[in-house]
This record gives structure tokens, C-alpha cells and sequence, in this order.
């Protein structure tokens, strides 16, 4: 592998400028991501700049009843954290459902956003692949997909987004906050996560040298009435094939809120924001579960080896949505 | 006291007791070292370049540039590398595979192939210079499609004839009451064993040595030796810890181009593989497209059987899975047919894996038998009891002990099979649709020639020596129980060394005959010393050292079918509607001869059966037709099974003693993995009432089937 510089940052000001506008530099967390794409070359940075000890590791309520939650956030603390298992369990629930102890114990919120994709065109640089050459091609549209998008992706990349915590923050309305040189910045995480187009390689909205320094949770009482099921090739320790996000509130026997994301079907956490219209002061029903799965994955466009997918997705939804609105009855 | 009491004292009996590991400690400690963590002076680092292309040749390297980047001391390519020469039969009877005759040619074969040795100061500078190699091919079209119709197939003889046949298929089947006609598919499987291949080369007063991670050190001496015309004995290899090898540890690119790197620097070159490197260079198990043909009648007896598997190769070597060889042992009927044909692809050279033949045999032979006691509508178990050969389907040769049918009580009783309700989808617990299956096994119990030393010291201990190698399956313990049994004296006062090629020619650790051989050489070795000690002569300080060697012994043994059987059951659960399969419960019943220590036995069956959940549900290389090569050849993208896939999951033996052997034990290395994907994929169906006949047994695959059975009014949906 390449040389590489390495510096650590102690302040948040300082890893800003340490880093520059220099695009040979990456900020290094938990590593758990980048580290492995150093050793295969699919990363060569010059210079890694650590942020682990900046103090961006805390969890607080915000005034609002939020949470705010610091970029450096293990994801082993993030899930253990007493008000992120109370107030958005789903959120804990698809943290724990990634990675094992030891990458949780290491990998950090800001580092959980911006990992990159598993796909084996992307991670094997003898091949061809958009996202990580542009303009060389995207061999997974007629290679192997059966891991790969069915919504939202263009003929330059089906590629998904490997994060389930991503999932479960797109579903609670998360925002994302980043320093750069020129002042702090925000982007709601159903902005920051680029559509595909034919720019597969600009992934997020971040601007160019800033570093991600937290998360915020708006209030949202449903969000205490959310599960998170992912469902993977192997029972632990595998990338989501599909995954669901999902918060209910029915009262007298109507949809009075609903929250629904589903993960492993976009190049980015997806808002099931069609489903979530249909079931806007639906009936708490099978029925209205089924439409509004289906109103979602309407727009699905499938490849050849992908198309369980839909099935998958539908029933995700329909049992996740079920079960939820169970545990209200009770 | 310099005269040592042998079996005179109380009579031990190490054999058949739990005994840690003897190097356990070191291994938990990290203070037992593996081949790519030895220090060695002056040592420099390989670093292998391969072709990014299937087919073709190499047009042009552009050395120059990497010779100039930093800490680079060579780089070895097919115009500056020694020869070598592959016109030999090696240990096993077989030439070597060219994929480790590196840097001959500029021919390039498939995807992966070496075309050059960067070699540096540091591993680092070595592996950045050897991916900045810019090699220019003429590239060629290339096949990579494997499939079951493939019109280039042909018979292919291995250790046992391509095909065998006897009686009128067609009559047969014609005449049966029952018939089932079904094709299965087994994909490539790669060992990915958790120590990646590592070798270090250096020549050291005039001798060739090797610090090397492989499954038998006379093994690849031999190769060695004769790749690069030397004197067996001026070339040493040791291998004294070995992190898994599983059938993939012999020679290959790695140590040939340490050899090479070595000679060309005259100083130590270690060449260590990636995991991903590992995919292309370490052999694998070949995909398999195979054919049950079935016949029995009305009572389940088999008229007609006929299985033909179909596996790949290289261009460049023959290597087939013999996975029809199973029936050849299994299952006897009036017409018995088996078949196996191979086809020459642009793709490396598969190998030797865990139960060669019989695991991928095992999964199409006992689910088409699964599927024949549905059509007959007698219990699976009773099935094959009825279907018990009185001798050797093919061979003739009577059974030297032939324990299937208790293993196969057992397991029912053990498993509580009695009580099971043969409909299938019919069992449910809240999502999970509930189900169990077994399957019989078989694995041969050969044995090789083997010698070994054993010498009394003057302070009442021993020093067995012998060329074996523990790939972790706790050999050196097995065998110094064993050694301590056969001195008559306590494992304690034994110390067996092993994994060093100068203690003589052995027997590799392979075909589940290790430790049957080893232990024979060993048994013989303490015998005759005791003889020696028996005459009560003084200990000089340097010892009393006899060497024993088996060669007339094993071929003085009578013919006879040799194996080792097994039972395994399974239950499974399903969700139709995610396509998740989880295993819940797995028991193993095994004979295998002679247990010598319960505590790793248990953990050599408990493995192979979890690799067969492995098989049955996760692994699975794919292959990239475009390219030629992998798509996620990593252990991100290779699925084996995690700890949370492996559930409440137990192995027991039953007695299996043969008085009539002259060891009494068999190897365990393999037997644990045959069968058992068929269990599971028979209890899948017994879940859901589907028939799984692709592995692995994909959420997709399971969701795609219960849609289709949803649609035609199945009983996917019970």
C-alpha cells in the first residue's frame, strides 16, 4: 500500500485545518472502513488526519427533546446509550445489527455515514466500476447484482449503501453537522446522500474538507414505538440484503404517525416516503400495509438477479408494520 | 535412573481421554509462531503480481519503473526467473499442478495467474511496487462457464476410475415403482482457512530451507526437490504450526517464487499470500452439476442407481471432484452406474477440499434418497437401513466393519426421529416454518506409508519424531497420547515433534489418513524400542533411538472397503417470506475407529458439520463471466458460517473397534462435513415442502421458490 502521513487532530478547528483543501487527506475514525480499502487500494490517501480524540463523543438531549449525537459516538456507545434505546430503539436496534462487539467497539457515527459501498466491482480494483473510476463502467448491471439496488440507481451504478444506522437515523428525520474553514454547516440526511445520475462518485452533499462533528434527532415521540429488522445471507455478521426502519402510532385504530426507511435497496438510505403518504390517517390495517408497500416499491426497477428484492421489501414492510401495530394494541 | 521401565508400571491409557492441546498454551499466548511471523535476518520481502486478465500473454512489463521505487531489490518475471521442471509424479501420484511453476512462460491461463516476484526491503514497499507493475497482455476471449451440458466434458480418472457400471439402467428404472430423476448444483468453494499461505526461503550452508505453512513437509520437499533438480536431502522444510489447511497446503505459487527469489538474492525471501490472492492461487473446490437417477421398489429397495457429476479445470492441469464416487461405497442396486467428467475452463486449478468427492456426492446422493423415501413413503432413516450393501457396490471387496446402521439408530433415537411427522410444512413457530432431515456418510480410512523415530532418554522421558503436520486439528496431541500408550508411560514424560522434513518421510495430513498412518509408524517405532528397553541395558546420554517404517505393513493389508460412517440430523427453520434459513439443532453420530482424544475428535466432527451448514446455506465464490474473475473474494464477500448460524450442535461416536486393524484408528477429518448439507437442505424441505436442489440454499432462491409454490397452490404457504 501507499505511504502514508499521519497526524492527529486535538480540536475540531485544528483537524479542519490540518486536513485543508487538500483531496489526498482523509480524516480517519474508527478505520474500520477505510483501513481495509487502504490495504486493497481502493483508497490511497497521502495523509490521515485522526479525529478519534476530538470531543465529539458525547450523547446529550438537546432543549427540544432531541438528541444530539457527537461524530466520534462509538457505535458500540451509540446503541448502548439508555435515551437512544428509549426514545428511538430502532436506532440501537440497527446499530447492533451490524458489524460484531469489536467494529462497534471501534467504528464512529461520522464514519458509519460515509462508508462506502461493499459491492465487489467497487472493492476490487482490477475492475471497472463508476464510483470508484469514472467513466469505466458499471459491470454490475449485467455481472453480479443480486445484492445490489432496485430503487433509485441509473445505469451507472446500482450500488447500495451498506449502513443499517443510517437507516434508522433517514427514518427519524436525522441532520448532519459538519465544520468547514469557512464555519459549521448543515444537511438533513434525506439531502446528504446524493442521487446516483451519472455522478455515482459524488456520494454526499458534504462540502469539499469538512468534517462531519454530529448527528442531531429531532424530537419525535412515534420514534418510541420503532423496531429495525434486517435480513442478511448468514444470522450475524453480514451486510443487509434488505433491512426496514419503521415507527408506528395508531390511535383509534388509525395511522396517526408513521416513519418508515428501508435499507440494501438504494445507493442510499431509503425514506419510504410514498408508503408513509398512503398511510397517513390510513386504518391500522393488513391492508394499508400491503398499499403502502406497494405505493413504495411502485417505482422498484429490478435487474435480472435482484427481484426477491421487491418481494422482500414488500414483506418486510407488511410484517414490520404488523408487528408494531400489535405491540400498540397491547 | 537411566534404565527406563516401560508398561511395567501401571498400564495407561491416554487413548480415549480428553487431553488439551500440548501447544495450547503457546497458541493463545502468541508465543507459537507461524510461518509468516518468524524472524529472520536480512530477510526480504515477495510480493506476487498476477494477471488481471483470463487468456492470453504477456505482451510487455514494465520493470524499470518498479525497479526504481523504493526498497525494491528484484523483480522475477518468465524472462529472468530459474527454471524449473514439472515432468515428475509427485508424493500423492500425481504431476504438479504448472499454476506453481511460476514466471516459466508468457502464457497466461486464467485470472490471478503470477506474472512477476516484486521483491522488497519491506513487505510494504514489496506490495505497493508490485501493484504499481504495469503488464501490458494480448489478451484472448476466455470461457469461465461453468455449466451442465458443457459440451467439451470428458471422463476423467482419479484415485478411482472415472466411471463404473454395472447391470441395465433402463431395464431397471423401467421396472421400479419408484423413480426419481433430479439435478443438483453445488457452486465453487474455496477453504479460506483462517492462516493464509506464508513461506520463507533461504539457503543456509549449502542446504535449501523452507519455514513454510502446509499440510506435509515430505510433501513438499518432494516437490521442491524436484522442481528445481535437488537432492531431496539438500532441501528442508518445516512447518511446525499450521492455522489451517483443509486440503489447500501443498506446493504452490508462494513457495516456488520464495525458492526462486532466495536463490536469484542469496539471501532469506519471505512470500506471503492475501486473502484475496488466495482465491486464484490456492486451489478450491470445483462447482459440480450432478445427476441422481434413482429406481426402487415398492418397499424402497434400489433397483437402479446411477449418479454422474460433472466439475471443472483448468486449462492447464486435470483436477476433478469425484463427487459420484460416493454411491460406490453407499448404496448397492441391480444396475449401479456412477460417472464423473470434467471441463477445461480458463479458471485456476481447483484442489483437494475437505471431503473431495464425497461432500458435494454426499449432498445430490442423500437429498435424491430423500426425495425417493417421499415417493415411497417410507421414513428416510428405515430407507437407507433397508438399502445396507452386504459388500462393496463396485469393488465386490467385503466391508471391513461397516457401522452405518448403528450410527444411524443412534442418531434417530438421540434426535428423537421416532416421534417425526413426515408432511412437510406443516410445523410452525410464529414466522419460523419448522423442519428436520439426515443423511448417512461415508469417508474412506486409508492409510500411507509412514516412518518414525522414537528414542528413550537417559532421564526416563521420550522424543517421538515424525514428518507430521497439525493444521490445528490437534495431530501433536493425538499422536503424543498415542506415543505415551504405545511407550506405556504417561503423556507427560512424551514429547512428539513433528512438521520438519529431515525427521523422514511421512504420510501429508490429508484423505482423513494423518494420524492412521502416522500412528501406525509411531506404534511400531515405540514397540520395537520398548523390545530394545526390555533388555535392560544402560541409556547412553545420546539415547536409544529405533526407526520404524510401514511401507511392507500397509501393503501386506488385506483388501477390504475401508471407512468411516456417520449419521446426521438436522432441524432447521424457515421464514418463506424473508427466505431466512436457520439452522436450530444439528447432532453427528459417528464410527471412526479408535477415538484418541474426545476433546479435539469432538472438534474436528463439530467442524466439518459446520462447514456443511456453511455449504448448505452461505458459500459460494462468484465468478465474473466478463472478467473472468471473482466478485468479492474476500471474507466480507464469501459468506461461511458465523457463530450465531451455528446452534445447539453436538457429535458423539459410537464404538467402532475392529480387532482385526492393526491401528484401530481412522482419520475424523473429513467424515464430519459428508452428509451434513444434505440434512440440512432435506430438513428445508421438510420446513417448507420445497426442494432446494441449488446450493447454497439463498434467502433469494427461497423466496423465488415459495413465490412459485404461493402461485401454483403449493404447500410452501401451510
Amino acid at each position: 500500500m501507499r505511504e502514508f502521513g499521519y497526524q492527529r487532530a486535538s480540536d475540531v478547528a485544528g483537524a479542519v485545518a490540518l486536513l485543508g483543501a487538500d483531496p489526498d487527506t482523509r480524516f480517519l475514525g474508527g478505520g474500520t472502513n477505510l483501513v481495509d480499502l487502504m490495504k486493497t487500494g481502493v483508497e490511497r490517501p497521502a495523509r490521515l488526519v485522526d479525529i478519534r480524540e476530538l470531543p465529539l463523543g458525547e450523547i446529550e438531549s438537546t432543549a427540544d427533546g432531541g438528541l444530539r449525537i457527537g461524530a466520534t459516538v462509538t457505535n458500540g456507545d451509540l446503541a448502548a446509550h439508555p435515551e437512544v434505546r428509549r426514545r428511538y430503539p430502532a436506532l440501537a436496534q440497527a446499530v447492533l445489527a451490524g458489524a460484531s462487539g469489536q467494529l462497534r467497539n471501534m467504528a464512529t457515527v461520522g464514519g458509519n455515514l460515509l462508508q462506502r459501498t461493499r459491492c465487489g466491482y467497487f472493492t476490487d480494483v482490477t475492475k471497472p466500476c463508476n464510483k470508484r473510476l469514472p467513466g469505466s463502467g458499471c459491470p454490475a448491471v449485467t455481472g453480479d447484482h443480486h445484492n445490489h439496488a432496485i430503487l433509485g440507481a441509473s445505469e451507472n451504478c446500482v450500488a447500495v449503501h451498506p449502513s443499517d444506522m443510517a437507516v434508522a437515523l433517514t427514518a427519524f428525520d436525522a441532520v448532519v453537522h459538519y465544520e468547514t474553514a469557512d464555519g459549521p454547516g448543515e444537511s438533513p440526511l434525506g439531502e446528504f446522500y446524493l442521487p446516483v445520475g451519472d455522478t455515482p462518485h459524488r456520494e454526499t452533499a458534504l462540502p469539499p474538507g469538512a468534517l462531519i462533528t454530529g448527528v442531531t434527532l429531532p424530537p419525535a415521540p412515534v420514534a418510541a414505538h420503532s423496531r429495525y429488522r434486517k435480513v442478511r445471507e448468514r444470522a450475524s455478521y453480514a451486510f443487509a440484503i434488505g433491512s426496514v426502519a419503521a415507527a408506528l402510532d395508531v390511535r383509534d385504530g388509525v395511522v396517526h404517525d408513521v416513519r418508515l426507511a428501508l435499507g440494501a435497496v438504494a445507493s442510499r438510505p431509503w425514506r419510504a416516503g410514498a408508503a408513509e403518504r398512503v398511510l397517513a390517517g390510513a386504518p391500522a390495517t393488513t391492508d394499508s400495509w400491503t398499499a403502502a408497500a406497494d405505493a413504495e416499491l411502485a417505482a422498484a426497477r429490478p435487474l435480472p438477479h435482484n427481484g426477491y428484492k421487491v418481494t422482500l421489501m414488500r414483506n418486510l414492510m407488511v410484517a414490520e408494520l404488523t408487528r408494531l401495530a400489535e405491540e400498540a394494541a397491547r | 535412573m537411566t534404565t527406563v521401565a516401560t508398561g511395567t508400571a501401571a498400564p495407561t491409557s491416554a487413548v480415549g481421554t480428553a487431553h488439551t492441546r500440548v501447544e495450547g498454551r503457546d497458541k493463545v499466548t502468541g508465543a507459537a509462531r507461524y510461518a509468516g511471523e518468524i524472524p529472520f535476518e536480512n530477510l526480504a520481502h515477495g510480493w506476487l503480481a498476477l494477471s488481471t486478465v483470463a487468456r492470453g500473454r504477456i505482451r510487455a512489463l514494465e520493470t524499470d519503473t518498479v525497479l526504481g521505487m523504493p526498497g525494491v531489490l528484484a523483480v522475477l518475471d518468465h524472462r529472468n526467473a530459474p527454471r524449473v521442471t514439472t515432468d515428475y509424479t509427485g508424493l500423492l501420484g500425481t504431476p504438479p499442478d504448472p499454476t506453481c511453476a511460476v514466471f516459466q512462460h508468457d502464457r497466461v491461463p486464467h485470472l490471478g495467474w503470477p506474472v512477476a516476484l516484486v521483491v522488497a526491503e519491506t513487505s510494504e514497499q514489496a506490495r505497493e511496487a508490485a501493484e504499481a507493475l504495469v503488464v501490458h497482455y494480448d489478451q484472448e476471449p476466455h470461457d469461465v462457464g461453468f455449466k451442465g451440458d458443457h459440451p467439451d466434458a470428458y471422463p476423467l480418472d482419479s484415485h478411482g476410475p472415472a466411471v463404473t457400471g454395472k447391470g441395465d439402467l433402463d431395464a431397471e428404472l423401467a421396472a421400479s415403482a419408484h423413480v426419481v430423476d433430479r439435478e443438483f448444483t453445488t457452486p465453487e468453494e474455496h477453504h479460506s482457512m483462517m492462516e493464509p499461505h506464508a513461506a520463507t526461503a533461504r539457503w543456509e550452508d549449502g542446504r535449501l530451507e523452507v519455514i513454510d505453512s502446509n499440510q506435509g513437509a515430505t510433501w513438499v520437499v518432494g516437490e521442491l526437490a524436484n522442481l528445481f533438480s535437488l537432492d531431496p536431502a539438500s532441501v528442508r522444510v518445516r512447518s511446525e504450526h499450521v492455522g489451517g489447511g483443509f486440503g489447500s497446503k501443498g506446493v504452490r505459487a508462494h513457495q516456488v517464487a520464495a525458492v526462486m527469489a532466495a536463490t536469484t538474492l542469496q539471501r532469506p525471501v519471505r512470500v506471503v499470500l492475501t486473502r484475496r490472492q488466495m482465491f486464484s492461487l490456492a486451489g478450491y473446490r470445483s462447482p459440480t452439476t450432478q445427476r441422481v437417477r434413482l429406481g426402487a421398489d415398492a418397499d424402497g429397495r434400489l433397483r437402479a442407481l446411477e449418479h454422474r457429476s460433472l466439475s471443472m479445470t483448468s486449462t492447464v492441469h486435470e483436477f476433478i471432484e469425484s463427487s459420484a464416487g460416493v454411491a460406490r461405497v453407499m448404496y448397492d442396486a441391480d444396475a449401479h452406474h456412477t460417472a464423473n467428467r470434467v471441463v477445461r475452463l480458463d479458471v485456476p486449478t481447483p484442489t483437494w477440499m475437505r471431503a473431495p468427492g464425497e461432500a458435494p456426492g454426499s449432498f445430490a446422493l442423500e437429498a435424491a434418497l430423500d426425495e425417493l423415501a417421499e415417493e415411497c413413503g417410507i421414513d428416510p432413516v428405515e430407507l437407507r437401513l433397508r438399502n445396507e450393501p452386504a459388500k462393496g457396490p463396485v469393488s465386490g471387496l467385503p466391508f471391513a466393519g461397516r457401522n452405518l446402521p448403528a450410527c444411524l439408530r443412534e442418531g434417530a433415537r438421540r434426535f428423537g426421529w421416532a416421534d417425526r411427522d413426515p408432511r412437510p410444512g406443516v410445523r410452525r413457530d410464529g414466522r419460523w416454518l419448522l423442519g428436520t432431515g439426515m443423511a448417512a456418510a461415508s469417508f474412506g480410512a486409508g492409510a500411507a506409508p509412514s516412518t518414525a523415530t522414537a528414542t528413550a532418554h537417559p532421564d526416563g522421558t521420550f522424543t517421538v519424531r515424525i514428518a507430521a503436520a497439525d493444521i490445528g486439528t490437534g495431530a501433536r496431541t493425538a499422536l503424543t497420547l498415542v506415543a505415551a500408550d504405545a511407550l506405556g508411560v504417561r503423556p507427560e514424560r512424551v514429547q512428539v515433534r513433528i512438521g520438519d522434513s529431515d525427521f523422514g518421510p511421512a504420510m501429508i495430513a490429508g484423505g482423513s489418513m494423518g494420524t492412521r498412518s502416522w500412528s501406525w509408524a509411531i506404534t511400531a517405532a515405540a514397540g520395537e524400542l520398548r523390545e530394545r528397553l526390555a533388555l535392560g541395558s544402560d541409556i547412553p546420554p545420546e539415547g536409544i533411538t529405533v526407526r520404524s517404517d510401514t511401507t511392507a505393513a500397509i501393503g501386506a493389508l488385506a483388501p477390504a472397503e475401508r471407512h468411516s460412517y456417520g449419521a446426521q440430523f438436522a432441524e432447521v427453520a424457515v421464514d418463506v417470506t424473508t427466505g431466512e434459513v436457520r439452522v436450530r439443532r444439528m447432532l453427528g453420530i459417528f464410527a471412526a475407529g479408535r477415538i484418541v482424544n474426545p476433546l479435539t475428535a469432538r472438534g474436528q466432527f463439530l467442524g466439518g458439520m459446520i462447514w456443511g451448514i456453511s455449504m448448505a446455506l452461505h458459500e459460494e465464490a462468484v465468478r465474473d463471466r466478463a472478467t473472468g474473475g471473482h466478485v468479492g473474494a474476500d471474507l466480507a464477500g464469501y459468506h461461511v458460517a458465523t457463530h450465531a448460524d451455528v446452534p445447539h450442535i453436538e457429535a458423539d461416536w459410537i464404538d467402532d473397534t475392529d480387532p482385526g486393524d492393526p491401528v484401530g484408528i481412522k482419520g475424523i477429518g473429513e467424515i464430519g462435513i459428508v452428509g451434513a448439507a444434505a440434512a440440512v437442505a432435506n430438513a428445508v424441505w421438510h420446513a417448507t415442502g420445497v426442494r432446494h436442489r441449488d446450493l447454497p440454499i439463498r434467502p433469494d432462491r427461497v423466496l423465488a421458490a415459495s413465490q412459485d409454490a404461493t402461485s401454483s397452490g403449493g404447500a410452501a404457504d401451510a
